[in-house]
């Protein structure tokens, strides 16, 4: 098409339009993991369902982390469960997203016990956090929204999945 | 049959295990000794009926001698009656018989009893942790365990 | 060629659609056949008993809808009967609150029954009925919102009495909703209690007997399901349900099925209690005349001083009661729910156990599912209805 694949995919015209391929189709397709802890999990469950229709985002929950985008931590995470969260965490395939749903996943919330993990932002790299106790199903819907919103903001998308370079993350 | 009698006919039968018999809201509570708890807990399974043990747990009792105590809610399904017995544990070397050969039930909540507060619960099947994982320390329903455990300082910041 | 008759362990959860929840299970494989299965629980203690012995009774009732999430108003009715009764205060209570609280605990049934269902057609490969169900389940919530301003954990019920009066109107929505109960289980009746594949994946699935689910503790629609007619609302009454006129249902068969047909029937019969309380509901106070105890009506606080003095006493020191010790249990829609709290005569629970159904419930599951097909594991859980946040407290 005379246009000239440049040896580094680091900018130019071809990349950038690449990258928002990219992000358009990883925003547009969040698969998030079946993956409840707590009451939280019961909400997450509705804004499934009927009312709220996740489908309609492209958002379907997977039971597999091997096909999951995105970890929704839906509820108390306590010290026993921590090895598990890490290792369902890193089964989950690059690039991967974390949102804490809800207080306890964010700070603890009303637990502050000996065998609470006073949010999950101790271990794993939280994208979005969501207040609630549990958040409505709305405020799960805004978080995940935010979350394509900070997708579809980032950079070098395309070049990092051919290998060279890293993603770029800007400011939503 | 009424609590009291019932009571008066376990008094008659462990003449030296009763300690302590309290009414209160209208729920009698007898406290025994530990060393025939099974015993005492077949003969109210079997002569009066309570098949069905809702609820044990262990209390303590920081600075009081015996510093545990162990707590048994029965209910009987035929007459819909509650009774509660208790059996007082030493702090030294706290250990007290199984009831899960009486009501199979017990296993798990001598589990969480062991798990929570540490008393021992002779010859059960399966004396393992439940709820905390198994290589933790301590028992955290004790009341000199801190609510958010020793490894951190105590938030200050609120009334409570 | 020899038999092979090695046997593999494989683990199930805590990370699995269809454990609800974080429930860990060892299971022992003989091929499909399970000869063992060990669950390990904990994975969500959150140290709720602990935390109680530090905060006041009133700070305590919000924990308490976090136990069963399902079912957030019957925990919150146990935990403020069982103070009640710890005050003595159980005669004061006024008309117009037990009728409430029956109310709200029965749709209360109802909203954990559709969860349960939804959930278990789910897991057994009946998609149609979650959708159904947790449509109807968004009535429930909206009346929740309505009362308490929450969708899940109410926090609703006070020591004494409710946080508010029910808002002008919800009476007839209730009322509404609670007849077109019936169509509604008939819709989820017409989905499976005649379809082959349920039939099959359920009946004979989880068989357990009366003797033995009582040795192990198992109470409420499971206890049922065995034959044994025992349900505390009729037989030790509380709230005043010995004011409403149901059944009890009960059925033989002791497996997944009966336990399915128990639920449903139950549902039922909680929509007659809710339309029976609504017809007696009078208008009256929505607190006890209790001053030391309860707080004073919310409208006095706003426009009273010494109201709002009461009120923030009661709030910040918390009230006091007199040494002693009471068990009080209810019917929570997975069974016997019960509160065992010691007071030592301060502001704050010297000890408090909850007696979880879904505990003890789940001791049963290795009897269930032992000797059975692999595929009826997932059945067993789904038909205990378990929720861990119960479990592990």
């Amino acid at each position: 098409m005379g246009v000239e694949q440049p040896k580094t995919l680091g900018s130019g015209f071809v990349t950038t339009s690449l990258d928002k391929l990219v992000n358009w189709s990883r925003a547009s397709s969040m698969w998030p993991l079946t993956f409840g802890l707590a009451c939280c999990a019961i909400e997450m469950m509705a804004t499934g369902a009927a009312r709220f229709d996740l489908d309609r985002m492209g958002i379907l929950f997977r039971a597999s982390p091997r096909q999951a985008d995105v970890i929704i931590i839906a509820g108390t995470v306590t010290k026993k469960m921590v090895p598990v969260i890490k290792t369902v965490y890193e089964q989950m395939p690059e690039p991967r997203y974390v949102i804490a749903m809800g207080a306890c996943a964010s700070s603890g919330g009303i637990f502050d016990t000996y065998s609470t993990v006073q949010g999950v932002d101790e271990f794993l790299p939280v994208d979005v956090y969501i207040p609630g106790c549990p958040p409505r199903p709305e405020g799960l819907l805004y978080g995940l929204m935010k979350l394509q919103d900070k997708i579809r903001a980032e950079r070098n998308t395309f070049g990092a999945a051919i290998g060279v370079g890293d993603v770029v993350h800007n400011k939503a | 049959m009424s609590d009291q009698v019932i009571v008066e006919k376990l008094k008659e039968k462990f003449s030296s295990e009763v300690l302590n018999i309290v009414e209160f809201r209208g729920e009698t509570t007898v406290t025994v000794k530990k060393e025939q708890i099974v015993d005492i807990c077949t003969f109210m399974r079997d002569d009066f009926g309570y098949n069905l043990l809702c609820d044990l747990c262990g209390v303590d009792y920081l600075g009081k001698a015996p510093r545990f105590m162990v707590v048994y809610n029965l209910y009987n399904i035929t007459t819909k009656q509650r009774i509660r017995i208790k059996a007082p544990v030493e702090e030294q070397d706290a250990n007290i018989d199984t009831v899960s050969t009486v009501w199979g039930t017990a296993n798990w909540h001598e589990r969480e009893c062991w798990d929570l507060l540490g008393i021992k619960f002779n010859n059960h099947p399966d004396l393992r942790r439940i709820l905390m994982p198994a290589d933790w320390e301590g028992h955290p329903l004790r009341k000199d365990y801190p609510l958010q455990g020793p490894d951190r300082e105590p938030y200050k910041g609120r009334l409570s | 060629m020899a038999a092979n008759t090695e046997t593999m362990t494989i683990n199930m959860g805590p990370q699995h659609p269809s454990t609800h929840g974080v429930l860990q299970l060892i299971l022992e494989l003989d091929g499909e056949i399970v000869v063992k299965a060990t669950p390990h629980i904990g994975f969500l203690h959150r140290g709720i008993e602990k935390l109680s012995e530090h905060r006041t009774y009133h700070q305590t009732i919000p924990l308490t809808d976090r136990l069963d999430y399902l079912a957030p108003m019957s925990n919150n009715l146990g935990y403020v009967l069982a103070v009640e009764k710890l005050l003595g205060i159980t005669d004061e209570i006024p008309e117009r609150v037990q009728r409430i609280r029956v109310i709200m605990t029965e749709l209360t049934r109802l909203k954990s029954h559709l969860v349960w269902l939804a959930c278990h057609a789910l897991d057994i490969g009946a998609m149609t009925v979650f959708l159904y169900c947790f449509r109807e389940r968004e009535c429930i919530t909206d009346i929740y919102e309505k009362v308490s301003g929450a969708r899940m954990t109410s926090n609703y019920f006070r020591v004494g009495g409710l946080a508010d009066d029910l808002p002008d109107g919800l009476e007839g929505e209730i009322r509404t909703f609670a007849e077109s109960i019936p169509a509604h289980v008939e819709e989820y009746e017409g989905l499976l209690t005649g379809n082959r594949i349920w039939q099959k994946r359920t009946i004979g699935v989880g068989e357990i007997s009366a003797e033995a689910a009582i040795d192990i503790g198992i109470t409420g629609p499971a206890l049922r399901a065995t034959g044994v007619d025992w349900d505390l609302r009729r037989d030790n009454p509380y709230s005043g349900y010995d004011d409403y006129e149901f059944e009890v249902p009960v059925r033989k068969g002791c497996d997944t099925f009966d336990r399915y047909r128990v639920r449903l029937d139950e549902m039922r019969q909680s929509a007659l209690i809710i339309i029976q309380a609504l017809d007696k509901l009078k208008p009256g106070p929505i607190l006890a005349d209790c001053p030391k105890v309860v707080l004073p009506p919310k409208k006095d606080v706003v426009n009273n001083i010494e109201s709002l003095i009461h009120h923030f006493k009661i709030v910040t020191e918390g009230f006091k009661t007199e040494p002693g010790e009471i068990y009080q249990s209810v019917e929570a829609p997975k069974g016997e729910l019960g509160f065992y709290l010691i007071a030592d005569g301060s502001a704050y629970p010297f000890r408090m156990k909850i007696r979880p159904p879904s505990f003890v419930n789940l001791q049963g599951l290795p009897q269930m599912v032992e000797g059975k097909l692999l595929a009826d594991v997932i059945a067993v859980i789904g038909t205990l209805d378990i929720v861990l946040g119960e479990i592990d407290r």
